[in-house]
């Protein structure tokens, strides 16, 4: 399939695996910021393929991860009223509250769908005038734009019976963040190439001259993975530190300045929560005071009750890089993606349903033999 | 520092308790099935003969000489929305998925029963659609239906129409297919491209369009699994793999037989539509519903023999030999990538859903 098996292709994969070995001195370690570079990672063995000196860790790029306990509940509590159609990303369903998930949620009849465009959305709230078409609006700066121009076409058609429950999330202040933390132990990053695509790479370049860690924008087929690796790591022995682009073929230095603009009509930055990391400043977008009509979280207040939690998942420190999911004693025994422990477990973008989805043999133990 | 992450409010959500109700993950064939058959269905039925193994339970008659033919007994019900797409119809559906539970087990089908549950309000017109779509299918299949059921229920109460098909097939002596027999060293063989119904059936359910028509594959294999058992007589075991897709087939015969699958992606064969639709939904092609495929393991020896003959029969052009039974990591399937790296491919946990981006 075109711009698809050229990524893929085994000959070329083995040539870069080649090249990294040979540019590669001394121990390094790697964060590949996006789960969707995680998922890539597991389920094409790329980590299997490198040297022993390179440690990918995996990054907190998984927006299913990292909406907070708080808002999962919220969501749950508007998705039961029988006045509301819930409509979310599929793996937002499966995702635990404090006592249960959307998708038990709408075992017990409530009316929850998934969507692939939060547009499908308006068409809804056009249909069912009489109930209020809720949108649960998260993600990167990837999702951003769609979900802005959803809520400005609402605005535009006055479609009032919809609505957008948002815990949108930016990369560059939770990279800033893990390099901040004194646990931190990356070098070196590849950025999350579908985030660049609409932000562009400007925002990096400031972070890359103030930790003095090379950046390289990083696509997710294998060969682009392969490229971002050999890339970060010859930057790490050469002292080099900076923005470097490998995936031009999205990705400019301005991003997508329709998105941007876009992105900037509806939202404004905010501080946000992290699930497992905690709250991070500016790390967030929430709509703009003129379009608050549409926020479902003013629409239907809903109590925030203390969520009672427990201490032994370790998400946040896998969502940081500072543990690998194998270290985790409950990984893949207590925790698995049927009965999930954290949110990492539940996106197969999450690090830890990477690996147990895909994860490279020896990595399982005790699991397969069980 | 402002923004340093603060770890001390890090905490994880306790573990939800178990599901009290049923969940649409218990339908899809993968583990939270394999749960509810192992914890709810076997307990009950297991003192009266439940085979959970095998797509068909097996017979002899109570007169019959050892050894001689047995009775070979499957059933299944269709449920699928939309009730027509391309490529087929939910009766297709019911005629061939039914006959192909006994075609895998080597029985030769007999004949059906039909019980349907309407809903109040369904189009006649449907309905007949429907029925005479059943009636070529089992025309096509050599197989008589010779009873059946109707009911109907409340408007809003059923999808427009539910399906059951019970089948009834003879299974001649000498074939002894079973999900056990399998032994390291033995060949993976499909019968051809994986996922075609399962992407068929959602881009009509989410519209999203192709530039051809993608059509579910739904065929009776019984004629194609003749073909194979006389170029092949010593072939160990066959599954359709429907729901759940190839994984759930391979990782019953790796947990079952106490072996270890090992495929190579390479060589699996997908329709450029469905790679095309999975990469935009973010699915796997290896947990796409099949409906006229089917999954053999045969010795080594015998696997070249099988594959030739699996192509020249209509259903089994593009057959291909995908993998090996391993004695390695038992109970695992496993999956060489494409660049080479390995990947262990675990049963289907709950729907697979779509990902975010």
């Amino acid at each position: 399939m075109k711009y698809l098996d050229e990524y893929r292709d085994p000959k070329a994969a083995e040539t870069l695996r080649r090249a990294i070995r040979a540019a590669t001195t001394r121990p390094w370690t790697l964060m590949e910021v996006c789960g969707g570079q995680t998922h890539t990672i597991v389920k094409y063995g790329i980590d299997g393929l490198l040297p022993p000196e390179i440690a990918l860790v995996h990054g907190p790029g998984c927006p299913v991860c990292v909406t907070p306990l708080e808002t999962i509940d919220q969501a749950i509590a508007i998705a039961a009223r029988p006045d509301v159609i819930f409509c979310s990303f599929g793996d937002m369903l499966r995702v635990p509250g404090s006592e249960r998930d959307l998708l038990t949620v709408k075992a017990r009849g409530g009316d929850v769908r998934v969507v692939y465009s939060p547009l499908d959305c308006l068409k809804l709230a056009e249909q069912h005038p009489d109930r209020t078409v809720v949108f649960f609006a998260v993600g990167f700066e990837t999702t951003a734009p769609a979900n802005a121009m959803a809520v400005w076409h609402a605005q535009r058609r006055g479609v009032r019976n919809s609505a957008v429950l948002v815990s949108h999330v930016r990369v560059p202040p939770a990279m800033t963040a893990i390099l901040s933390a004194p646990a931190n132990r990356v070098q070196g990053f590849l950025a999350a190439g579908h985030v660049c695509t609409v932000m562009g790479y400007e925002e990096y370049e400031p972070l890359a001259a103030r930790f003095h860690v090379p950046i390289v924008v990083t696509g997710f087929e294998p060969l682009d993975l392969l490229q971002g690796i050999y890339q970060g790591v010859r930057m790490l022995e050469e002292g080099r530190v900076g923005v470097e682009n490998p995936y031009a073929r999205a990705v400019t230095r301005e991003g997508n300045p329709h998105a941007r603009r876009l992105i900037d009509e509806v939202f404004e930055v905010t501080d946000r929560a992290w699930r497992g990391i905690g709250t991070i400043p500016a790390s967030g977008y929430r709509l703009r005071a003129r379009y608050q009509d549409f926020d479902a979280g003013r629409r239907f207040p809903v109590t925030a009750r203390p969520v009672r939690e427990a201490t032994e998942c370790i998400a946040g420190l896998i969502l940081q890089g500072v543990k690998k999911p194998r270290e985790c004693p409950a990984f893949g025994g207590r925790c698995t993606p049927e009965r999930p422990l954290g949110a990492t477990m539940v996106s197969s973008e999450g690090a830890c349903a990477a690996y147990y989805h895909h994860g490279r043999l020896h990595t399982l133990g005790s699991r397969t033999n069980a | 520092m402002p923004d340093t992450p603060n770890m001390d409010g890090w905490q994880c959500p306790t573990p939800p308790a178990a599901p009290e109700q049923v969940l649409l993950g218990h339908g899809s064939g993968g583990r939270l099935s394999a749960a509810l058959l192992r914890n709810l269905f076997i307990p009950a039925f297991r003192d009266l003969g439940l085979n959970a193994e095998e797509d068909q339970a097996s017979l002899s008659l109570p007169c019959a000489e050892p050894n001689s033919l047995r009775l070979a007994l499957t059933t299944d019900s269709y449920v699928v929305r939309p009730i027509f797409f391309p490529g087929g119809d939910i009766g297709r559906l019911a005629v061939n998925g039914t006959i192909n539970d006994l075609a895998v087990g080597g029985a030769r089908p007999i004949a059906l029963a039909a019980a349907f549950i309407l809903e109040e309000g369904l189009a006649l017109s449907d309905l007949q659609r429907v029925v005479a779509s059943m009636r070529d299918a089992c025309k096509q299949a050599g197989i008589n239906l010779v009873t059946g059921d109707t009911k109907v229920v409340d408007r809003g109460k059923g999808d427009q129409l539910y399906i059951t098909t019970t089948g009834f097939g003879i299974a001649p002596p000498g074939v002894s297919l079973s999900v056990r027999n399998p032994r390291p060293g033995d060949r993976v063989l499909v019968s051809g491209t994986i996922g075609d119904h399962g992407i068929a059936i959602m881009s009509v359910r989410e519209g999203i369009e192709f530039e051809t028509v993608l059509e579910s594959d739904t065929a009776p294999l019984y004629d194609l699994v003749v073909a194979m058992l006389e170029a092949c007589p010593t072939l160990r075991w066959m599954r359709d793999p429907t729901r759940g897709g190839l994984s759930s087939a391979l990782n019953e015969l790796a947990t079952t037989a106490h072996v270890g699958v090992q495929l190579t992606e390479a060589a699996l064969p997908i329709r450029t539509e469905v790679q095309a639709a999975c990469e935009m939904l973010g699915l796997d092609p290896l947990y796409v519903a099949n409906e006229g495929k089917l999954v053999a393991v045969a010795p080594a020896d015998d696997a070249g023999r099988l594959l030739a003959a699996m192509r020249g029969h209509p259903l089994g052009r593009k057959a291909a030999l995908v993998g090996e039974v391993v004695a390695d990591h038992a109970g695992v399937v496993t999956l060489r990538s494409l660049i080479g790296g390995e990947r262990v491919v675990p049963m289907l946990a709950g729907e697979q859903l779509p990902r975010i981006c």
